[in-house]
């Protein structure tokens, strides 16, 4: 194999692993950033939403894409009740309650799925047409990582138009920067979280779905990839969805290579990556600087 | 100018201050029930055992979360730490005394905690919390990737830990030495950690805590006092972690994970966090239900847990010391009433 | 000629593009009662910040008594004697008013680092504290918790926990700010009261206060200072009027 190749092929399979990366922890990015809430059950719901599209494939037959509608429909639903119902309780309490609270709601994520679904992992079958390979030319390559790379580029273009050209893009990025002026200006905090933290549910539910080829999709889901959506946020900078997006390709894409170069040591790497650049800049490398 | 009058320390608020220290009328219950224990329930010694190290974990986090206010998800970086100290100064036949051996696992966690708390302390909120996870999984990681001297993924088993004072074998099966070893070790602990908040480096950390800004303003050096107060916590974990290698005689990565922060997160705030007793209330309210729960329904503990913590963040923020602390009061107000 | 006790040369503070300090020449005589006044956004705060070490200015120095301090750490500077006081309290809620005084006496002497001597049987600390409530008629509410007393007494505990720090220089910002009228009396009297040998800066919007308090006022517009002087001159001044006084009188 020419090594020209072998790069090209790995990046890729980075890039994909980047775009789920991304478009699971955009959400937690914007709901942290907006809310300031630390969400650590953030997982649970791309966890929820990934059941959701399996066994609706499963059980009800549906299309892959019409299960991912349905997954984001679903759990963007039930994740506006329960921020009306209990996360908004929340949003002045301390960061201490936030954390206990979010993890106590993965805790009963988990263990309900296990209960009512059982623990072992979830087979998520891919229609025929994006198994296989593909020709890109230079090299045949898998066809459903370019498919990956191709819906993160439009989830990104979408939301960048979205956050950047829309009424309630406008006001999220105002309650973003400063949220008493927001509020000042007549916004409607309270309505402005509900949707985005139900939208930013959604998402995590799409990438729990589109993800569960190479993740797996089991309860445990919801916690053994936290610290990497976490770490993801961290670069990227609070309430930035191209900073996330950023920091998701790099990640993956350092995941993929290092996992392959170095399987032993590739994680504590990133880990160690994280901590010195978080040091270097405690607001991600794309955020806005504090004040 | 003249020096300032004397006479206030009969005043109500300096009495209350000058007596807060004093120990309770129920103070000694907890240790005599522990004592107790050793003589009653001679079969459940090794639950007993595990029980006092979770106290002892339990509070070394009370100090820097419920006294200094530093929310962090990585205090079982300094557990790991200590237990993988005595465990491999152990396995590799370089130290095998107990005491010393505890004082080495203190010691190197405190550096591990005035190392990584001179780093991450100057950040504060989610990054810190970031920073304090990070580091944890480092050195999990790190503890996996050593498997030459930390036994990797397996961890380290059969240590050969010497008998205390050359006398009292370790027994895996029947650990009477290791409870009552456990029991004096957490005392002094306690008792170290008890003058500690009642002290004026306590009390000021209790004012980092309430308000950074006016510490600051006051001229207190605030990062040092943290940075201090982080590797004492750390220390204290070190020997809970340490003492959990010997009385088991195995170290694994168990010890660093998420799985034991979280855990003693959870006890910590179920009893009630900047309490003092509050570690004692929540590991054995936590343990008991476990025990029992955990092996024959692990899902619906995991499902109970998760209910019992969102219920603590929503409505008892002060555990179940708060809880009782209110009843009492409510009680007293009654009573004054009548 | 002795050096005023705390002087500013040229002190200068960007954010980003907005000057919110510029070339400011300030001088703070021994036991002086000083006012400094000037519309919102006029950067008093920002003044008081660059004072008391929070902040890093842009350019110019800050001496005391002579000395440059623009290189001394916020927490150095609370112990070369310059105290101050928050616009909004920022006091330990869940403490007694006397621990919150406690706090600060025990910094100031030294014993905050201490650990194992019990905080309440520091008697110097305890009775130092005391007294200084008794200075300021708060003895009667040293049990209570901060979040249990009304504002104006939490304004109180304010000005106990600076003065607990012994300063020779009292920054207080905005004193009476919050503070319904029927209490302000209580801040007002407490001002009066102060030490003569303390040199007092008042950032104040409320021009009674001032006028009653003064005996210079300087003005700050935009972030430079615009005139300074007795409080006749600057009651006299109709510049001043035109850019402050006037505006203010539209708020």
């Amino acid at each position: 194999m020419i090594f020209g190749i072998d790069i090209a092929s790995m990046l890729l399979g980075g890039v994909a692993a980047g775009m789920v990366l991304f478009i699971v922890s955009v959400g937690l990015s914007v709901t942290m950033g907006l809310m300031g809430f630390v969400n650590l059950a953030h997982g649970g719901f791309a966890m929820l939403g990934g059941y959701a599209i399996a066994l609706a494939m499963k059980h009800w037959g549906l299309g892959f894409v019409p299960a991912l509608v349905f997954g984001f429909v679903v759990t963007a639903a039930a994740s506006a009740m329960l921020e009306r119902l209990l996360y908004a309780r929340l949003y002045r309490a301390s960061e201490l309650d936030q954390v206990l609270f979010t993890i106590g709601l993965v805790f009963m994520m988990i263990a309900s799925v296990t209960l009512l679904i059982g623990p072992e992992n979830q087979p998520l079958a891919l229609p025929t047409m994006l198994q296989g390979q593909i020709n890109l030319g230079i090299t045949q390559y898998r066809t459903y990582s370019v498919v990956l790379i191709v819906v993160g580029i439009v989830i990104v273009g979408g939301l960048w138009l979205g956050f950047e050209r829309t009424q309630i893009g406008a006001q999220i990025r105002a309650a973003v920067d400063n949220r008493r002026m927001a509020e000042s200006l007549g916004i409607n905090i309270a309505r402005l979280f509900t949707i985005t933290f139900a939208f930013g549910s959604g998402m995590a539910a799409l990438g729990g779905g589109l993800g569960a080829e190479f993740l797996g999709l089991d309860p445990q889901y919801a916690l053994k990839y936290l610290v990497y959506f976490l770490i993801v946020v961290a670069v990227g900078g609070l309430g930035r969805v191209t900073g996330v997006f950023y920091a998701a390709l790099l990640i993956g894409v350092l995941d993929f290579v290092l996992k392959k170069y170095v399987p032993q040591g590739g994680t504590a790497f990133i880990y160690a990556l994280t901590i010195l650049l978080l040091l270097w800049r405690p607001q991600g490398l794309f955020g806005a600087k504090a004040t | 100018m003249t020096p300032p009058q004397a006479g206030w320390a009969d005043h109500p608020a300096a009495r209350a201050l000058a007596s807060r220290h004093r120990v309770r009328m129920w103070e000694p219950i907890p240790w005599v029930l522990a004592l107790a224990f050793y003589f009653v329930f001679p079969k459940y010694l090794g639950f007993g055992t595990e029980l006092l190290v979770t106290i002892l974990f339990a509070l070394s986090l009370d100090l820097v979360l419920g006294y200094a206010g530093i929310v962090t998800l990585g205090q079982a970086a300094f557990f790991g730490a200590g237990a993988y100290t005595v465990g491999m100064l152990a396995k590799h036949g370089i130290w095998k005394e107990p005491i010393t051996g505890l004082i080495l696992a203190a010691v190197v966690a405190a550096a591990v905690g005035l190392g990584s708390g001179l780093v991450l302390l100057r950040t504060h909120g989610l990054t810190l919390l970031m920073l304090t996870l990070c580091t944890m999984a480092l050195l999990e990681e790190a503890a996996n990737l050593a498997h030459d001297y930390t036994g990797g993924f397996d961890g380290l088993d059969s240590l050969p830990i010497a008998p205390l004072f050359g006398a009292f074998e370790f027994n895996p099966l029947y650990p009477k030495t290791q409870y009552l070893y456990v029991l004096t070790v957490l005392f002094v602990c306690f008792l170290f950690v008890r003058t500690l908040v009642y002290s004026p480096f306590g009390q000021s950390l209790t004012g980092i805590r309430e308000n950074m800004l006016r510490m600051h303003a006051v001229g207190a050096p605030v990062r040092r006092r943290l940075v201090l107060c982080y590797a004492l916590s750390a220390a204290i974990a070190g020997v809970a972690g340490g003492i959990w290698a010997q009385a088991n005689a195995y170290v694994n990565l168990g010890t660093l994970g998420l799985d034991r922060a979280a855990t003693v997160l959870i006890i910590l705030v179920l009893g009630g966090y900047s309490r003092l007793y509050g570690a004692f209330i929540g590991a054995v309210a936590y343990m008991v239900l476990s025990h029992f729960l955990s092996k024959i329904y692990p899902t619906a503990w995991q499902l109970g847990l998760g209910l019992l913590l969102v219920v603590i963040a929503l409505f008892a923020r002060n555990g179940i010391l708060g809880i009782a602390e209110a009843a009492v009061r409510r009680l007293g107000t009654r009573q004054a009433t009548l | 000629m002795t050096a005023p006790l705390l002087e500013t040369r040229a002190l200068c503070r960007n954010f980003g593009a907005l000057a919110a300090a510029r070339d400011i020449d300030f001088r703070l005589e021994p036991g002086a009662r000083h006012a400094l006044i000037g519309p919102n956004g006029a950067g008093k705060t920002t003044f008081v910040n660059l004072l008391t070490g929070v902040i890093q200015p842009t350019s110019g120095s800050i001496l005391m008594k002579g000395r440059d301090i623009t290189d001394v750490v916020q927490a150095a500077r609370v112990k070369l004697g310059i105290a101050r006081t928050f616009q909004i309290n920022r006091l330990f809620r869940r403490l007694s008013v006397l621990e919150n005084v406690c706090i600060a006496v025990a910094e100031r002497v030294g014993a905050a680092p201490s650990m194992f001597r019990p905080a309440g049987m520091r008697r110097d600390v305890v009775e130092e504290s005391m007294h200084l409530l008794d200075t300021l008629k708060l003895t009667a509410d040293a049990t209570h918790r901060i979040s249990e007393l009304p504002y104006g007494r939490q304004r109180l505990v304010e000005l106990a926990i600076a003065l607990g720090l012994k300063p020779e220089v009292l920054l207080l910002d905005e004193p009476a700010a919050g503070v319904p009228s029927a209490e302000s009396h209580i801040i007002l009297d407490a001002i009066d009261g102060l030490p003569r040998n303390i040199g007092v800066l008042i950032i104040d919007h409320d021009m009674d206060l001032v006028f009653r308090f003064a005996e210079r006022i300087t003005v700050m517009v935009s972030g430079a200072v615009f005139a300074s002087g007795s409080p006749g001159e600057i009651g006299a001044d109709a510049a001043v009027r035109a850019v402050y006084l006037g505006r203010a009188g539209h708020d």
